[in-house]
């Protein structure tokens, strides 16, 4: 049969080896040396992307105070059968570990992470170690309930078996205002102490706001920097770019400068008598909003404009001549072209304002902090990396929803037209 | 009998301010100019006859999409007016003209489907529903695009898209459809092929169509008539045989065709015939086209395949000698090049079958030039 066929032969070589055995050696090779070519770059993203953002949303699960503090005691508490009272070796452990423990930061970590589990723990912890040590024979399972009665109380000891466990959801359902009750369900943090979800759902509106300003103000320019003669709008282009080449800070500082009091716009608003005292434009919403939108315009208008360079005049041509009136052409024909301009830029400034922290720190109120002002706060003021790490993985989670919204309904292969034909 | 269509289409020129009694479209007196220095278009007077199929066919930057684009509406003429119907449409903004249109590559919108983008004129002219659908199945059938409905316009090839743009054109039943170089992305192929069915959807449509081309067989092949465009300025408006056999200057006889030129001088003027001597010294008897008087320089033109080697019976007034300088041979017919008098490009066609011998390259001939088929022009002006 294969004698027969002579296709079959001639795609043997000398050697007899197949021709699809050849093909595949051969592109093995090519796809070895992209690999090749692309690894410095890939290692590079793992070490300083990849590794530091798993490792920080590590940090929002992680529940390291007893497991480094009372290692033993949990240990003893393994065995212990949830009924009655743990056995006299898990007593002993604990003291000789709180005893350990006593006049160093480790002491004060215990007391905050079971005082977090239930409130009043901390005194307890504090007051027992104080008691410490107890006299050499004595029986701690007697004497520490001497001391104070919660320690002869089984839901004591299982929330310090809880407050041990590896992994802790305390930090994320903080992060979403949410927390566990002594039975370890789910439930709502009282309305005094619920914060997150008020500063997420604000970072989401002005994140908003500023992505409808800088849309409102870029498309027209765009659109104007695509019609005009290249001379022109090469101006315009510079124009755009300018404050790119300065550094944010400085820009900042130059709208601290143009909003104060005393300021420019101030002045100019007194001199056309439009008010007779300064308005407030600084830490509140409107210089966040004014500084926002002006950082972020360029982000719009580039991938704005790049795509209406790319839109033939002939269309709206083409649509007028087919009798549509030209603001009825604009719509129907121009702007649907504009949509991956649009959504490629609304994105992009939304995820960069979601991220925010310079502008609303500096010329913000209180009202107007964001969620990485609280993740800030902290990182660098209360030191509280669980805190930090699960806002971190709060903001990134929406912005994920929000990647995975712009692709599905934005997204290059929304629809057949601009698939490859 | 030359000479009399010379003669009307002189006269015609002049006396071009009354609008033909068929005319759907008159333009008159038009000037536009887009620096205020040159004249794109200058002087223009056209008449488009009711279901005539008329192109415009001129070099880049002749005026003829100018021409088009104030047609459609989308350049105002900086003088003159433009008459649609009898009704002066100068300040007619194009989406009232009614007017339908193809681009030049095609403007189908991106983000509509090929049935979206015929139901566009339909919808922005409120048609109901019903009768939108079933002009869109007309007009999709007639360029036999049925089935292709809800493909994008990426996902069809050029032919496909030109089709559909033409179609999305008629769909609105127009009295004028303009086209701007719309086969120019196609291959030679599919163009020609295009051109034929653009040609008979124009037969059965009996809309008036107005084509811009810079292709002159592309002319030829689909017109009714053809406006010939130099400077700015119509040179000729005639029937595709007219123009070839009697172009009315050396402009149009170089850009319509093959042409020898042979540059001379005017001896004299009998009626029809001129007599114009060549710079060797030979005369050669000629048409009279717009060639001045005694003494006046002159071309004299003829086409490849009306030169013819001389035989016996050809009279010494119509004999002029040659030198063949190439022969090329191809398939079904001949070319000889050679050069006669100051032209050493002159050519000459000829079938196969005519030739009872070839001449070889170097070989002195004699040529017969028969002044039924020469034409005494008036040398191009010097740009």
């Amino acid at each position: 049969m294969t004698a027969a066929n002579p296709t079959l032969d001639a795609l043997r070589d000398d050697g007899g080896v197949p021709l699809r055995t050849r093909l595949r050696r051969a592109e093995r090779s090519r796809k070895l040396r992209y690999a090749a070519l692309i690894l410095p770059l890939a290692l590079f993203v793992l070490v300083v992307f990849v590794w530091p953002i798993a490792s920080l949303l590590a940090r929002s699960v992680d529940n390291p105070e007893l497991r480094d503090n009372l290692p033993l005691t949990l240990a003893a508490l393994e065995r212990w059968p949830d009924e009655g009272l743990p056995d006299a070796a898990v007593f002993d452990t604990f003291a000789r570990e709180l005893e350990a423990a006593r006049g160093s930061p480790a002491i004060a970590a215990i007391a905050r992470r079971l005082n977090r589990e239930h409130t009043g723990l901390r005194s307890l912890v504090m007051k027992t170690a104080r008691k410490l040590p107890l006299a050499d024979g004595a029986d701690a399972r007697a004497e520490l309930p001497a001391i104070d009665a919660q320690w002869g109380e089984t839901e004591t000891w299982r929330t310090i078996r809880r407050a041990g466990s590896p992994l802790t959801a305390f930090y994320l359902l903080s992060a979403v205002d949410l927390t566990t009750d002594a039975s370890g369900d789910i439930v709502s943090l009282p309305d005094g102490e619920a914060i997150y979800l008020d500063v997420l759902v604000r970072t989401l509106v002005m994140s908003l706001v500023v992505t409808a300003l800088c849309l409102l103000l870029g498309f027209p320019l765009a659109y104007l920097m695509a019609t005009l003669p290249v001379r022109q709008s090469n101006l315009l282009m510079i124009l755009v770019l300018l404050p790119f080449w300065t550094s944010v800070l400085v820009r900042v500082a130059a709208w601290i400068v143009l909003l104060q009091n005393g300021g420019l716009v101030n002045q100019a608003l007194m001199a056309l008598g439009l008010t007779d005292a300064p308005v407030q434009l600084l830490f509140n919403s409107i210089g966040v909003y004014v500084a926002m939108t002006h950082i972020l315009l360029p982000f719009v208008v580039l991938p704005l404009y790049s795509v209406m360079k790319g839109i033939s005049p002939a269309y709206m041509r083409a649509a007028v001549s087919l009798g549509c009136p030209p603001w009825r052409s604009f719509w129907k024909v121009y702007f649907p072209q504009t949509l991956p301009g649009i959504g490629a830029g609304a994105l992009l400034v939304f995820i960069m304002s979601m991220g925010y922290y310079i502008t609303p720190a500096l010329l913000g109120g209180p009202q107007e902090q964001m969620i990485s002002y609280f993740i800030a706060f902290y990182t660098n003021q209360t030191i509280n990396w669980g805190m930090a790490a699960a806002l971190s993985a709060v903001l990134l989670a929406a912005t994920l929803v929000l990647y995975m919204f712009y692709s599905r309904y934005f997204g290059p292969t929304r629809t057949g037209q601009l698939q490859p034909r | 009998m030359h000479r009399d269509i010379f003669v009307d289409d002189r006269v015609a020129a002049r006396a071009a301010t009354a609008p033909e009694a068929d005319a759907l479209v008159s333009m008159r007196a038009i000037q536009k100019s887009y620096d205020g220095r040159s004249l794109i278009v200058a002087n223009l007077d056209l008449d488009i006859r009711r279901g005539e199929f008329l192109t415009l066919l001129g070099p880049s930057g002749s005026g003829k999409t100018t021409c088009l684009m104030m047609l459609a509406g989308f350049e105002t003429p900086t003088s003159g007016e433009i008459r649609l119907a009898g009704k002066i449409i100068n300040r007619l903004p194009p989406h009232k003209r009614d007017i339908g249109m193809v681009f030049q590559n095609y403007a189908l919108f991106p983000h509509m489907t090929v049935l979206e983008n015929m139901r566009f004129p339909l919808t922005v002219r409120k048609l109901p529903r019903a009768g939108i659908d079933a002009k869109v199945k007309r007009a999709l059938d007639m360029v036999q695009l049925a089935g292709f409905e809800h493909r994008y316009p990426q996902q069809l090839s050029g032919g496909q898209q030109q089709r559909v743009a033409l179609a999305r054109a008629l769909v609105f039943d127009p009295q004028l459809v303009l086209m701007d170089e719309p086969l120019g992305a196609l291959d030679k192929q599919l163009r020609e092929h295009m051109q034929l069915e653009i040609k008979h959807i124009h037969q059965s449509l009996g809309a008036t169509f107005v084509f811009v081309t810079h292709d002159q067989s592309e002319a030829l092949t689909m017109s009714d008539r053809i406006a010939v465009f130099d400077r700015g300025v119509i040179q000729q408006i005639d029937t595709p045989a007219n123009l070839y056999e009697n172009p009315a200057n050396a402009f149009v006889a170089s850009f319509i065709g093959e042409n020898n030129a042979l540059a001379g001088t005017v001896l004299g003027r009998d009626g029809e015939l001129s007599s114009v001597r060549l710079s060797t010294g030979a005369c050669v008897l000629a048409r009279t086209g717009d060639a001045g008087g005694a003494g006046q320089p002159a071309i004299v033109s003829i086409r490849p395949e009306r030169v013819r080697l001389a035989r016996d019976a050809t009279p010494l007034a119509w004999r002029v000698p040659a030198r063949v300088t190439e022969q090329i041979y191809l398939g079904d017919h001949i070319r000889l090049r050679m050069t006669v008098a100051d032209c050493d490009n002159f050519t000459m066609k000829t079938p196969i079958s005519k030739l009872d011998r070839c001449p070889c390259a170097g070989e002195q001939i004699e040529l017969e030039l028969a002044p039924e088929h020469l034409l005494a022009l008036a040398p191009n002006p010097a740009p």
